[in-house]
């Protein structure tokens, strides 16, 4: 009778300890969320204040129109939806096909055209930019957007992925539609990009990240205010007149950050719904 | 009209050359089944009908048309798979209906005839289904009623029914039985199973190696196999051959089922065997044989208990004698008088 009461007491402790643990990891990954987010709502006194406050005692949500009169924040933004969802949409043209072919085709240089692919995820952003930078000053595009959104219209990783995944389509199933007189576009659109949706997805998603997050190419490309895509204009906030003024830093971060949140939101909901559904072994 | 023909045709993968040369006929409307064990060219064979295999050399022709250019989507034909090869993403009827929207069918047609087939087939209920959540036997209606309602000339099935289990096979081969009757459009049916061929085809054609060893209806593929090869290949248990009771190389066949326990009026050899094994199947009985010749199987309704020692009667009638090549050859007069003696000692 002992041992089973010890067993049950043992029982309620690991299940608390795993509660607790869980709920450390979370706060652990929260937390600078929420530091963002009440800071960007206190004021400047309260934002700078030690010990600091938890919740904001008065919300300030002036802090946000506030970013948008010290910065042209709405141009950046502007900016950053542009080279976003252009490099989004020009990378499935480039990687869709390119999958299709290096998974599905027999040609000569097939192998050397995936090492080059592979290469290019390979060699860094800053081995590049150099030449790349003086590229686009020749062809006098540095006063565009187009130097933040041609480099990156390929994605190699993206082409790997998908890659694997088109290879994992039972040739069947391509062969059926062969049957059925559909075109190459047509199995490619119709037969195999439906079947590959959770990478398609998984890759729109990474991309658009990282393009929306990219500090160090836009930084370098571009000179003047207009041209500026988030990442920059929120870290040029430090580094202009409203230096230290933290409430507003955080109002701006807090605008960088929101799209991502949402489209992730958005997209893992997709990416759970698009592996639910699998094809017929 | 579905008739097909291939010339003088080889096909070779890098340096494996896996048809040699093969010359093949199939008749409008038949029912063809290539047999054969793995390997031996009979599902390369069908690809190549098909236009999913090119061949290396010697051309193709359907309905008297030459069609090595063609693609396999404008050859008039329609495959069903081993594993179906069903669109995952698609519905039961977008699955059906893909290739009719390829062929630029209108929609008011392409609704009617879908609606059509899947009456035939019964799946006028699962129509806005995916595929995975059917079973095995309706996932296989799909990829017939997608085959069916492109009306092609000609219907090429890869091992179709290997995937079901043995009750729906059984009722599924009924089932494709009738189909062809229906549409006496042609089939080319590709097995490894004898029973399949045997109970499907009007026109076995029995494949080893690349190359065809005999191409004839069931019964007679049965009755007159050419060679000890086509003569063990169709019925179970197989035919038994006698390779070293007669001089010459000759080799002496005959089928389990023909041979008796009971003493016989017809001209026949007598051999005294023991019996080393006993299979009761219920209507009959599979019996190993233990013989100076080495084991015979038997199939009979006779009844002998284990271990015992008997004779067995063959007929000359249901004899069967192959040369060294192991092809048939014809049992003659002397052949009989050899034969006898041999079998008197």
């Amino acid at each position: 009778m002992q041992t089973y009461d010890r067993d049950i007491i043992l029982n309620k402790i690991t299940r608390a300890l795993n509660v607790i643990l869980k709920a450390i990891v979370i706060v652990i990954f929260i937390f600078p969320f929420y530091w963002m987010v009440s800071t960007s709502l206190k004021d400047l006194t309260e934002a700078l204040q030690f010990p600091p406050t938890l919740i904001p005692s008065s919300f300030h949500w002036e802090n946000f129109t506030h970013v948008f009169e010290v910065v042209p924040i709405a141009q950046y933004f502007k900016n950053s939806v542009i080279v976003s969802i252009t490099v989004l949409v020009l990378q499935y043209l480039i990687i869709v096909p390119a999958a299709y072919s290096l998974s599905r085709h027999e040609y000569r240089g097939k192998k050397l055209f995936f090492g080059l692919v592979l290469l290019g995820q390979m060699i860094p952003q800053q081995i590049t930019f150099l030449p790349v930078y003086f590229m686009f000053s020749r062809m006098k595009l540095l006063g565009t957007l187009i130097p933040l959104i041609i480099p990156f219209i390929s994605n190699p990783f993206g082409i790997f992925m998908l890659r694997q995944y088109f290879m994992q389509i039972p040739q069947e199933v391509i062969e059926a539609a062969k049957l059925d007189d559909a075109s190459n576009m047509k199995i490619m659109f119709k037969v195999m990009m439906p079947m590959a949706k959770p990478a398609l997805v998984t890759i729109g998603l990474l991309s658009f990240i990282s393009t929306w997050n990219n500090y160090f190419w836009p930084l370098i490309m571009t000179s003047s205010e207009t041209l500026r895509t988030l990442p920059v204009g929120v870290a040029a906030l430090k580094s202009s007149e409203t230096l230290q003024m933290w409430n507003i830093i955080m109002a701006g971060n807090v605008v960088l950050v929101l799209p991502i949140l949402i489209v992730y939101i958005v997209a893992s909901k997709k990416i759970r719904n698009s592996f639910t559904y699998s094809g017929i072994k | 009209m579905g008739t097909i023909q291939l010339k003088n045709v080889k096909k070779q993968f890098d340096k494996d050359v896996v048809i040699e040369n093969l010359n093949l006929d199939i008749e409008d409307g038949s029912f063809t089944v290539l047999v054969g064990p793995s390997g031996c060219g009979k599902s390369t064979t069908l690809r190549m009908i098909t236009g999913l295999d090119d061949p290396t050399e010697g051309d193709i022709y359907i309905d008297g048309q030459k069609v090595n250019d063609v693609t396999p989507g404008k050859r008039d034909i329609a495959m069903v798979f081993q594993n179906y090869a069903l669109y995952p993403t698609m519905t039961v009827r977008q699955n059906i209906a893909f290739g009719l929207e390829n062929k630029k069918v209108p929609k008011e047609e392409r609704d009617r005839r879908v609606k059509e087939i899947c009456e035939i087939v019964g799946l006028t209920e699962y129509l806005d289904r995916k595929p995975s959540k059917l079973s095995g036997g309706q996932r296989q209606r799909v990829a017939l009623a997608r085959a069916m309602v492109k009306q092609p000339k000609v219907f090429l099935m890869d091992e179709p029914l290997s995937n079901l289990d043995a009750k729906l096979r059984a009722q599924m081969r009924v089932e494709l039985i009738e189909l062809h009757k229906k549409l006496g459009t042609t089939f080319v049916y590709v097995t490894h199973d004898q029973t399949e061929a045997m109970s499907m085809a009007d026109t076995i054609v029995l494949m080893k190696d690349g190359y065809i060893v005999q191409q004839s209806s069931p019964r007679e593929l049965y009755n007159n196999p050419n060679s000890v090869y086509a003569a063990q290949f169709i019925g179970t248990p197989q035919m038994n051959v006698l390779r070293d009771a007669l001089p010459d190389g000759k080799m002496l066949g005959f089928r389990p089922e023909k041979l008796s326990f009971r003493e016989m009026e017809a001209p026949h050899i007598t051999l005294r065997v023991q019996v080393a094994t006993k299979e009761m199947l219920g209507s009959e009985i599979i019996y190993s044989l233990n013989s100076k010749y080495g084991t015979l199987m038997a199939k009979t309704d006779y009844e002998i208990g284990g271990g015992a020692e008997a004779d067995i009667y063959v007929p000359f009638s249901s004899m069967y004698l192959f040369g060294q090549d192991e092809k048939r050859i014809e049992l003659d007069d002397t052949a009989r008088e050899q034969i006898k003696s041999v079998f008197a000692e």
